[in-house]
């Protein structure tokens, strides 16, 4: 969910320029925020599940330091989204394990 | 190779203002930050400060980043971004990756102001998503401004638990409840206050048991803590909340300063293990600073005059201020952080600082 009106802040007028392609859905994002940010206003919380238990994993420390929040990005495993910056048509995917590179699978 | 005459590692509050003064006495100071904007943590704080007018008491922490931008822009510092720092040698050279692309910098003087990093907390269910730590949800609202849930438990009642619950109450969550393992209120009075007037229950000598949720948080289970810390049964209780934040402390970063070879203290009181500093900020290896949290868990308005101090220092040693002058102004700025440092807490801090400066200090004896 996103924060539109904000006593302090005022209001959110930045545009909703670019799209993500999340597990093949198409999700509304800001170019330039993390992606994180664009997974959370879509509602989306499970970012990756673990190599042994596949238990779910999301957003923890925000600046870029646990990985809890590592996915799938344009290919490329293991990207802290918290901390990569969203651009229009980048494919996000929801990362099982350790991930693998696309031209690997 | 690149050269400067002092590498500042780190553009928040500290590493800014260090970097400001060496400008100002006409030094060649780079600043490298691994993030993508510059101004560290200020730009989550939409609160306003404590403290005297010197300190920008009563401005907001993101106005306050904005003037030191504007500052270190009217000054032509260099600031380089999503540039991290994963080297430093003894001859202070920096290494840093910038685009894939590994690059050194050697420099006379280096400041470390890497900062501080949220302690987690390990409970059953802490890793589902939705628990998270509080300063994570704070960049969330504020800076990004998306919630990262609805309905939230705040675990922890220091200042970082009270100002985020209360601001993500201001950006339109529902906090369910405060909790605190302790007998007492860690953080100042009017902050709790503040949420306790918005109607939200803090519950002291309570912890958590245990979160519940298949793919996220669902329900959080607390339980009351006796007077030996023990949960005391039967007082289990289920809040229906999909978000948990974690604010129990910060640790500084200080893996640069371990490099580096700096010698080190354990001083609860800031944090952990810190490097041993004098009264310049410089640590046990010559020409090598540092500020901020790095040096001790404190409050931004701190952080900004232990940068000041380090840079002063820097431009002294390197000879652009003469010695009456880098005096005067250090005693100014000794006398300011004084000031910050008083009151119940900051008076702790004070006796923590003065503990590690002396330790310093004795060695060098
Ligand atoms: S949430 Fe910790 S690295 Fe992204």
């Amino acid at each position: 969910m996103r924060v539109e009106k904000h006593p302090i802040l005022g209001d959110d007028r930045r545009k909703r320029d670019a799209a993500i392609i999340v597990d093949g859905d198409r999700v509304e994002a800001i170019t330039g925020e993390p992606i994180a940010a664009a997974l959370l206003a879509a509602g989306i919380r499970k970012f990756r599940v673990t190599p042994r238990f596949g238990s779910p994993r999301g957003l923890f420390c925000g600046i870029g330091r646990c990985t809890d929040c590592v996915m799938t990005v344009d290919g490329r495993p293991n990207v802290r989204t918290c901390v990569t910056p969203v651009k229009d048509g980048m494919v996000v995917e929801t990362q099982a394990g350790l991930g693998a590179w696309a031209d690997e699978s | 190779m690149k050269m400067t005459q002092v590498a500042v590692i780190g553009a928040g509050p500290a590493g800014l203002a260090a970097a400001i003064e060496v400008a100002r006495a006409g030094g060649l100071v780079t600043v490298i930050d691994e993030n993508a904007r510059p101004g560290g943590q200020l730009f989550k704080q939409i609160h306003k400060f404590f403290g005297s007018r010197e300190h920008r008491a009563g401005v907001r922490g993101f106005h306050i980043g904005e003037q030191l931008l504007a500052e270190t822009e009217r000054l032509g510092v260099e600031v380089l971004l999503d540039s991290p720092v994963y080297a430093l040698f003894p001859d202070r050279t920096v290494g840093y990756v910038h685009g894939g692309r590994e690059i050194f910098l050697k420099a006379e003087k280096i400041v470390i102001a890497a900062g501080a990093a949220e302690n987690p907390l390990a409970f059953p269910g802490s890793t589902l998503p939705g628990v998270m730590g509080a300063g994570a949800a704070q960049t969330m609202i504020n800076v990004h401004r998306v919630l990262p849930g609805k309905k939230v438990l705040m675990i922890g009642s220091g200042n970082v638990g009270l100002i985020v619950a209360y601001q993500l109450m201001q950006a339109g969550a529902d906090v369910a409840a405060l909790i605190e393992a302790a007998t007492q209120i860690g953080g100042y009075g009017v902050h709790a206050a503040k949420i306790r007037r918005a109607g939200v229950p803090i519950h002291l000598s309570h912890t958590v048991k245990r979160a519940l949720g298949k793919d996220h948080v669902e329900s959080v289970e607390i339980v009351a803590l006796d007077s030996h810390w023990q949960p005391v049964a039967g007082s289990e209780k289920i809040l229906g909340v999909d978000t948990v934040c974690v604010a129990v402390g910060l640790t500084p970063l200080t893996e640069l300063a371990w490099l580096m070879g700096c010698e080190f203290a354990f001083v609860p009181g800031l944090g952990g293990h810190v490097p041993k500093h004098d009264l310049n900020m410089e640590t046990t290896v010559p020409g090598v600073f540092i500020a901020g949290d790095i040096s001790g868990v404190e409050e931004a308005s701190t952080a900004m005059e232990e940068g000041r101090l380090a840079g002063t220092a820097c431009a002294e040693a390197l000879g652009l201020l003469d010695g009456q002058k880098a005096l005067e102004l250090k005693t100014v700025i000794r006398e300011r952080m004084n000031a910050l440092r008083t009151g119940p807490f900051g008076e702790g801090r004070r006796r923590a600082k003065e503990c590690l400066i002396g330790l310093s200090l004795e060695g060098q004896a």
